[in-house]
């Protein structure tokens, strides 16, 4: 299944998740200690922001501690903000118009 | 005067609102935005002009403009209407064009509501709202190709259709 920043943030329990990696890594135990949810809905919720790109693995002996990846939610910041230029650039060139109309 | 440029976007939900005040009453900006001879005058982010092809501004009807770049490129944008109310909103659907102008029928879609009303007596506040069908959708409108002033070529385009 292909799998998009937005998936990543559409849900409830994985924004909070990724609100704690903000903080710093954390190991899959240290992040289902903040859940009431079972140790296995919060693992299958990792493994979905994984495949989304904004969470990464890194394992050091038998520990994974998982890490927020800003470079993938700065993304669709770059997107966002283009976009925004574009239709305030639009709306400039539509004032000049609506002055001559 | 301010003009109260609004633009927020949900990613959650996948749509962005625009909002905008103009000093000129509903009835010009509602030209502006549905004839094509002042659509053209200012659709296009500078340095690109825009042309229009076609513009059949009714339910089911398309409106079809190319952008001009400096050098004469073109890139295709092609709008259908789903419903229109005189004077105060339309919706339409907007689509990806092949190179000639051909509509992607099967390519990623974005939905547009945009409505406008009268405000402070004799100036017009409009407000958008587009959705975006998943993330590949959302970039490939949102980078549109405006990327350092050159539209995306037809061969990223192609990649990011069939990966949609």
């Amino acid at each position: 299944m292909r799998r998009d920043v937005f998936q990543a943030i559409a849900d409830p329990t994985r924004r909070a998740i990724l609100t704690l990696l903000v903080t710093g890594a954390m190991t899959p135990n240290a992040i289902a200690e903040h859940f009431d949810s079972s140790r296995q809905a919060v693992s299958k919720h990792i493994q979905i922001l994984t495949e989304c790109g904004v969470v990464t693995h890194v394992q050091t002996g038998r520990e994974i501690h998982y890490h927020f990846n800003p470079d993938k939610m700065k993304e669709i910041d770059i997107w966002l903000e283009r976009f925004r230029k574009m239709w305030e650039d639009r709306f400039d060139q539509l004032d000049n118009l609506l002055n001559d109309l | 005067m301010t003009n109260n440029f609004v633009f927020d976007a949900n990613m959650a939900a996948k749509t962005i609102n625009v909002t905008r005040e103009f000093d000129a009453p509903v009835d010009k900006v509602w030209r502006a935005w549905t004839e094509a001879d002042l659509l053209d005058k200012w659709i296009a982010p500078k340095p690109w002009r825009a042309e229009t092809r076609t513009m059949n501004f009714m339910v089911g009807g398309v409106w079809l403009y190319a952008m001009v770049g400096t050098e004469g490129q073109r890139h295709w944008v092609y709008a259908e209407f789903t419903a229109i109310e005189e004077g105060s909103s339309f919706s339409s659907i907007g689509r990806f064009c092949d190179g000639e102008g051909n509509p992607v029928l099967e390519g990623p879609k974005s939905y547009r509501n945009t409505k406008f009303m009268t405000i402070d007596g004799n100036r017009t506040r409009v407000d958008m709202v587009i959705s975006f069908e998943d993330e590949s959708t959302i970039k490939i409108f949102t980078e549109g190709g405006f990327k350092e002033g050159t539209f995306m070529s037809m061969n990223q385009l192609d990649e990011l259709l069939a990966s949609a």
